[in-house]
């Protein structure tokens, strides 16, 4: 565990997102601020006998209007056109657009899942080359496959497509990264980006996640693991974290993008700092690949490290009589798995003040967007430090009687918020935890 | 002045063996594993050769503890290229964990052993989902979802997802070898291991790790995938091609395309004041890395200026100079527009031919191992380091170019190397090994 007292100080400039919930930071925001829920009916194909016939979708989107090249996108898939449009909020916001700055001194680093498979020309194939026997015939499946899949469509699949996308319309040329572990991916490229700007390879991260699992394939794989909420008859409430009554994840789609940037080189350039990264941790359970391990020791050391290196004793309140964070964005699935698990975890980190922090999850409203979810959650901690408030664990009428912390439960609270830790859990047992602070000189 | 750390481990599954001694043989002897495809019949497809793994080459049961079989259901090809060559890199590096063994106590506790393995864009089987397609066919050659809903779904293994997620890999060989420090999955094609080594050294400099496993495991060797490459063009067609060991020609004009290699590379990097507290043998340290994104071209190209901007950045970082490079093993995909921006790096960087390092590419002993790649060039890195000789050079004829025309294998004073990573996509990596001082 290192302490980041002695490593250049990091700020976030910029920040923008494209959800369910909103396409741009304040919509979103207030969108929580209200308790909105982002689910509706599945249209992105014909989900009507699935067994979830729902999810969290981004709708009415357009993402010419965020282009200046319009024409390296022309293929661009769906999550990437998501990143593009929160890369150019986050671009704008951090007062980057025409800045005069060293390409090569601005890198990126994304937490972004892959494409969306095209399902009915891998279907096709597999129809033509299908005997009555069942076997398939490899020859007929690839002279099919080849005019059923769109060649572009492919590549637009592999999961560094967001960030060639990205740099290529905002010109950038430095160090260049992507992660993905599963739900912890943009959590863990925002904790790496971090360690690039520490060890001076940058001056400039661009980091955050771009996620949509919407396809045939992804819900029938997370249908198959029985992880999404089927509560096809109550959608809006289905996503209840922490709620008794809870049945598992509401799949969204998104992305967000952070400007990240070492403060003296964000203050010599007249940017404005949003919030200081203050630590970041990341583990690996190294148990099941199915389950957390029973005792949360992955998400518990993350936790840990995150706040080791922002200094803060998890178990003291501090000088002032504060709790030692303000407020914890929960991983918070709606899964029963995670969220008793993350609550044991919260307890054994925070010990005998853990009931005294409020945590909450913003999937109640906004759907899990899977890779992008970290970053979005981190952006919504930047937002309730601006307002000192904190956003609502929404659908909790019927708390699980065994999970008993203060989960925000159904209305936003104001209450002073300088400190958050952000909590970001991967499927496989990768996990990883930011703490964000109240910017101050 | 930070961390000093090294490879103290290779881990290398390629066509030609199950180990870095394999391949360091067929490297030195100037043979090559490339041959045609016999895994599937790949009539449908412009490219019928491959550097295809052996059958049953890889028994994955034998290579977790016994309690862990019942797992191994759920690996990929991909996942098992993982585990098999993180089990090798372990053991060559002299280590023990609980994959090793689990009655011992490990040499690094584990949470203080970090795992960034690179994945690609997992294909998924043809032939697994082939019966839930069948069942929900809507009579016209497709699929009618209403159909697929509740009877297609049923009809996928439960946990069939779990097979083809990229962060799999490195989930799979933290459970196998308990490592519960930071671990990551990196996806950037041919890059991915070049950035995993890149994202361990930095982990185990900031102290959060004293060793990582870094590397990656690719195999586009199935129906989706080898799709996927042969209509976006990368592939070489091999109508009328009599040998197919021929087809791989790194830098040069005549090259027709690469070849896909299946592959699993995993090294050990360990910080040195660990290897030496357990009476370990580094093999080679790593001296510098840099990584650029090529970022004013599409995605099936590459920059020179960014891939001589991370030369440049290692170099820099080594407290190096072109002139001290002894040897460069490049990425050489034998794509010619992509190798001779590659080469006009090397042009950038070190001068005219005769000022230049010999240039070596795996390429055509391999074939293109995808996330691999990177790994399995630095693990031959450092046996050039440590034999002080230079591999063989297949098939090549650069024009003048670059040093890399075909030659035997050499000896050679070998001090320092480069190791260069161009993926497609556009991220490149430059990682400066040098021996043991």
């Amino acid at each position: 565990m290192t302490s980041w007292a002695d490593e250049r100080r990091i700020v976030v400039t910029g920040m923008g997102w494209i959800t369910p919930l909103g396409h741009t930071v304040d919509a979103g925001w207030e969108a929580m601020m209200r308790g909105e829920s982002g689910v509706a009916p599945l249209t992105r194909f014909d989900a009507s006998v699935f067994p979830t016939t729902f999810a969290s979708q981004v709708t009415n989107y357009d993402v010419t209007k965020y282009l200046k090249r319009p024409e390296c996108h022309t293929h661009a898939g769906l999550h990437t056109r998501f990143s593009l449009g929160a890369a150019r909020q986050a671009w704008e916001d951090a007062g980057l657009d025409g800045a005069e700055i060293d390409p090569r001194r601005i890198g990126i680093y994304l937490g972004a899942g892959e494409g969306t498979s095209d399902f009915f020309g891998f279907a096709k194939a597999t129809l033509a080359a299908t005997g009555a026997d069942g076997v398939v015939d490899a020859a007929t499946w690839g002279r099919v496959a080849h005019e059923s899949l769109s060649t572009l469509g492919e590549l637009e699949q592999e999961p560094n497509q967001p960030l060639h996308h990205i740099a290529r319309e905002l010109g950038i040329r430095g160090p260049s990264f992507n992660c993905l572990t599963a739900c912890a991916a943009s959590t863990q490229a925002i904790g790496e980006a971090c360690s690039i700007l520490h060890a001076g390879e940058a001056d400039i991260m661009v980091s955050g996640g771009a996620h949509s699992m919407l396809h045939v394939f992804g819900v029938t794989g997370f249908n198959r693991l029985t992880a999404l909420s089927t509560r096809n008859d109550d959608i809006k409430t289905a996503s209840r974290p922490f709620s008794r009554t809870r049945d598992g994840f509401v799949m969204g789609e998104g992305a967000g993008v952070v400007i990240l940037e070492g403060l003296e080189h964000a203050l010599a350039r007249g940017a404005t700092p949003l919030a200081e990264v203050a630590g970041f941790g990341s583990s690996a359970d190294a148990y099941r690949i199915t389950d957390i391990h029973p005792e949360g020791r992955g998400p518990v050391a993350a936790m840990r490290k995150a706040l080791d290196a922002a200094g803060i004793d998890p178990t003291y309140t501090t000088e002032a009589g504060r709790m030692p964070v303000d407020y914890i964005s929960a991983h918070g699935t709606s899964t029963a798995e995670n969220d008793s698990i993350e609550t044991l975890a919260v307890k054994q980190v925070f010990a005998d003040l853990s009931p005294s922090i409020p945590m909450s999850s913003i999937k109640s409203m906004m759907g899990h967007l899977i890779a992008a979810a970290g970053v979005v959650e981190l952006i919504t901690c930047i937002k309730a430090i601006e307002h000192n408030t904190l956003p609502p664990t929404m659908n909790l009428d019927d708390p699980d009687p065994a999970l008993d912390l203060d989960y925000v439960a159904n209305a936003p609270r104001e209450t002073p918020v300088d400190t958050c830790l952000s909590n970001s859990f991967g499927f496989g047992g990768q996990n990883d935890a930011l703490v964000i602070r109240r910017f101050q000189e | 002045m930070s961390r000093r750390v090294a490879i103290s481990g290779t881990g290398t599954i390629t066509a030609l063996g199950m180990d870095l001694n394999d391949l360091w043989s067929a490297m030195t002897q100037g043979r090559s594993g490339i041959a045609w495809i016999t895994r599937f019949d790949p009539a449908g497809y412009e490219c019928h050769a491959a550097g295809q793994l052996p059958a049953d080459m890889i028994n994955i049961r034998k290579l977790v503890p016994k309690s862990y079989r019942k797992a191994t259901k759920v690996m990929c090809p991909d996942i098992e290229l993982a585990v098999a060559a993180a089990d090798a890199a372990i053991r060559s590096a002299g280590l023990t964990t609980h994959g090793t063994d689990p009655d011992v106590e490990p040499t690094i506790e584990a949470d203080r052993f970090g795992c960034q393995i690179g994945a690609g864009l997992i294909a998924v089987d043809v032939e697994e989902l082939a019966p839930a397609i069948v069942a929900s066919s809507d009579g016209e050659g497709s699929v009618d979802l209403t159909t697929w809903g509740p009877v297609g779904i049923e009809k996928v293994t439960p946990l069939w997802m779990l097979k083809y997620l990229p962060n799999m890999l490195a989930c799979h060989v933290t459970i196998v070898h308990n490592l519960q420090g930071p671990s990551n999955a990196i996806t950037g094609c041919e890059s991915s291991s070049g950035l995993s080594l890149g994202e361990s050294l930095r982990i185990i400099r900031r102290g959060d790790a004293d060793a990582c496993l870094s590397g990656g495991a690719e195999t586009r060797l199935n129906l989706l995938s080898l799709c996927r490459q042969d209509s976006v063009g990368r592939l070489a067609a091999t109508e009328g091609v009599e040998d197919p060991t021929t087809i791989l020609k790194p830098f040069d004009p005549a090259a027709a395309g690469t070849l896909i290699g299946e592959a699993g590379g995993i090294l050990v990097t360990e910080a040195i004041d660990s290897i030496e507290a357990r009476g370990g043998t580094p093999l080679a340290e790593i001296l510098g890395f840099a990584c650029t994104q090529s970022c004013d071209v599409g995605p099936l190209a590459a920059s020179s200026d960014s891939i001589s901007d991370a030369i440049a950045a290692a170099l820099d970082r080594a407290d190096t100079s072109p002139d001290e490079i002894d040897l460069i093993i490049g990425q050489g995909l034998s794509i010619p527009a992509i190798d001779d921006e590659e080469a006009a790096a090397y042009i950038d960087v070190f001068g005219a031919r005769e000022d230049q390092p010999p240039l070596v590419s795996i390429t055509p002993f391999t074939g293109n191992c995808g996330a691999a790649h990177g790994a399995i060039q630095l693990a031959v890195a450092t046996r050039c380091l440590q034999e002080n000789m230079i591999p063989a050079r297949l098939n090549a004829a650069t024009t003048g170019a670059v040093n890399g025309d075909a030659a035997p294998a050499t000896s050679a004073s070998v001090s320092s190397v480069l190791v260069v990573s161009v993926g497609q996509g556009g991220q490149n990596t430059a990682t400066i090994l040098g021996e043991i001082s």
